[in-house]
């Protein structure tokens, strides 16, 4: 089992004619994600590497090839727009990957989106994984493994460096969520949680915060009172000196808010298992299981 | 990036927000001319730099005469200015604005800043001017009036009309007010703000109002879109520390630290974390650097020659987690840079990820003094023993 996406998920990706769009659509297939068009305006009527049709809307390619998903590597001028594109064709989800999409065409992108029913995960994220059957996104696929550990986190590379460290241990991931680093975001940890909770195939679930914003402190209220299985946390950012954007855009201490002391601190509180090391957040989710068990 | 404030203010003037009558100084003898420009017998002079606390450090002062207002400029100008806000270093100030002074009433606090839970901008208003609204949160938070801004309808009248109504202000001062807090949404948006304040906003003993300080920082993404050119006109490279300006030139994210450990990471989650770890470990590090995502040979060998340039840093850790940077491509860019630069101190590097065997082998072929590092945990100890 899986969350929001599986090997059933027919995906399109917005921006496929592009080197990024290209290089990953290609790395996508290759994991086995179904891409069954793409979309660059002007490029209609092509076929790219000789197998996806190119449409030039996306409300043609939903007619034509029947899409469940999209994936955005549309760059930063022109995102917001592509992604209120995709929500208008009627496609349910978007994995917006695009960095640096102003923050106000953001606001503009996240109040459009709440008057339609489509949900994005990112802008800013390496995308979503369900392990052997799709990925969405343009993490290294073989580092992950099926199994029954749900990932999310606001990174992209140490997202990697946690699946590493549970494939390695031999825990496999039943869906794994990188939901972005940006201060506005289509989904949250809550989003994610919710759905993690509910999804039989996941039996524990990783939550990799970071400075900025209070994100973590609504999630861990939300654990407290929804969340029946174990939840480890690690926050980034424990050094982090206040007022300074530490890469991502989200990721900033502002008038003393948003550390990962505070974070920890109400993790805590909820009954989370918290790791300070990043180092060691494999290793803590396999010894709360150990525990469970025993 | 942030604006001074008399930038701020002529941005404020232009969208039809009240100011004083003002001047920019950049000598004594200017400063003497603004006063006797301005034509108001009490005049203030304020310094300009990007900190707060700035009447608490002394770089605001009230003069009566063109000779007090050179006085003033010249204790001000080319000297360094420590507030509250600052650090110790303080800051140098080139500029000084010279403004009429004004018969305050009331002090207010206007300002607008994104909501991150809910998506969109919120303009906030509170009858605590003068004081910094991270305080009065912390303090009273109820005596905060907020409005959620919806970037697509924009503010709308009766929310202008809440805000005044709740600030108890009446007549010609509440139709002023509403106007004022129009025009700050309308400029949030339109400018690409991350932050908008007027505090304090002053109601005079006339009930006019005015804003008396402003302050303002633009989202830098909009600025790399190119979507604010004339704010980007206003940039003062003096506020900025050099080498984020020039990482940032490159396409890098860099952020000073003090720490004696130089550090180079893809990912800036990674990267935070590459940094927390070594300090778990004993250890401090000099920097956070995030080569992104896709970086090619070229950003990496200007990456590794930033971080070698501080002279603070004893060792270096390279931490890479290849996804779209490839391993192969990170060695090779190492390799080059250390065959230009001369490097005299140590080099841990753990690599994981895309291409990782062909990344080692390059490394290992190479002849340079590095050290490998099995994981974060490892390369942590390693570099600190290594800096010492």
């Amino acid at each position: 089992m899986s969350i929001l996406v599986d090997k059933n998920t027919r995906v399109i990706v917005q921006g496929i004619t592009g080197s990024a769009g290209g290089f990953h659509a290609k790395a996508m297939m290759e994991y086995g994600t179904q891409v069954v068009g793409g979309v660059t305006p002007g490029k209609g009527g092509q076929t790219w590497e000789g197998k996806v049709p190119v449409f030039n809307s996306c409300d043609e390619a939903v007619r034509e090839t029947g899409a469940t998903a999209s994936v955005c590597f549309v760059p930063g001028i022109a995102a917001a727009d592509s992604v209120m594109e995709a929500a208008a064709a009627g496609i349910p989800l978007v994995v917006c990957i695009t960095e640096g999409i102003s923050i106000m065409d953001e606001c503009r992108l996240r109040a459009f989106l709440r008057r339609t029913s489509t949900r994005m995960i990112g802008p800013n994220c390496p995308g979503i994984i369900t392990p052997g059957q799709t990925k969405l996104g343009i993490m290294p696929g073989y580092i992950h493994k099926p199994g029954d550990i749900g990932v999310v986190s606001r990174s992209g590379t140490l997202t990697y460096e946690i699946v590493w460290q549970l494939s390695s241990l031999g825990l496999g991931q039943s869906t794994c969520v990188g939901i972005g680093g940006d201060p506005v975001q289509g989904t949250d940890f809550i989003d994610t949680l919710k759905l993690f909770a509910s999804d039989p195939g996941t039996r524990a679930i990783v939550m990799a915060g970071e400075i900025g914003g209070t994100m973590e402190e609504e999630a861990a209220a939300y654990i407290r009172d929804h969340v029946g299985k174990p939840v480890v946390a690690f926050v980034g950012g424990q050094t982090a000196p206040p007022g300074k954007r530490m890469g991502h855009a989200g990721a900033i201490i502002q008038g003393g808010k948003g550390t990962a002391e505070e974070k920890y601190k109400a993790l805590r509180a909820a009954g989370v298992t918290c790791v300070i090391s990043p180092a060691e957040i494999g290793a803590a989710m396999k010894k709360v299981l150990e525990d469970k068990a025993a | 990036m942030n604006l001074h404030e008399y930038q701020t203010k002529q941005v404020l003037a232009k969208y039809g927000i009240p100011t004083l009558a003002g001047r920019v100084a950049e000598s004594p003898e200017q400063a003497a001319e603004a006063y006797r420009a301005i034509g108001s017998a009490v005049a203030i002079v304020k310094a300009q730099i990007h900190a707060g606390g700035r009447g608490k450090g002394g770089g605001v002062k009230l003069v009566r005469s063109a000779d007090e207002a050179r006085d003033v400029a010249l204790k001000l100008l080319g000297r360094s200015l420590v507030t509250p806000q600052t650090g110790p270093q303080g800051r140098i100030v080139r500029k000084v604005l010279v403004e009429a002074g004004c018969d305050i009433g009331r002090e207010l606090y206007l300002g607008c800043v994104l909501d991150r839970r809910l998506g969109q901008p919120v303009l906030m208003a509170s009858k605590q001017g003068g004081m910094e609204i991270e305080e009065v949160a912390a303090r009273d938070p109820a005596a905060i009036l907020k409005q959620p801004i919806d970037v697509g309808y924009g503010l709308q009248p009766f929310q202008g009309r809440a805000l005044g109504f709740g600030l108890g202000l009446e007549g010609d001062t509440f139709k002023a007010f509403t106007a004022m807090a129009a025009a700050v949404a309308r400029m949030f948006i339109q400018c690409d703000c991350s932050l908008l304040e007027i505090n304090p906003l002053v109601v005079t003993k006339e009930g006019g109002i005015v804003a008396l300080d402003g302050k303002m920082g633009i989202d830098d993404r909009a600025l790399e879109l190119k979507k604010q050119p004339e704010l980007e006109a206003m940039r003062d490279v003096h506020e900025e520390d050099p080498i984020e300006h020039e990482a940032a030139s490159y396409g890098l994210n860099y952020v000073s630290m003090e720490g004696t450990i130089g550090c180079m990471v893809n990912g800036a989650g990674l990267a935070m974390s590459t940094m927390d770890i070594i300090k778990l470990a004993g250890g401090s590090p000099a920097n956070f650097l995030d080569v992104g995502g896709g970086a090619n040979k070229d950003q990496v060998k200007k990456a590794f020659k930033l971080l070698l340039a501080n002279p603070t840093v004893k060792a270096v850790l390279i931490n890479i987690f290849g996804g779209i940077l490839k391993c192969d491509v990170l060695a090779q860019g190492i390799v080059d840079a250390v065959k230009e630069i001369h490097v005299a101190i140590p080099i841990v590097v753990r690599l994981e990820g895309t291409n990782v065997d062909a990344g080692r082998k390059i490394l290992g072929e190479s002849g340079l003094k590095i050290i490998s590092a099995a994981d974060m945990g490892d390369a942590a100890k390693k570099v600190i023993e290594a800096a010492r």
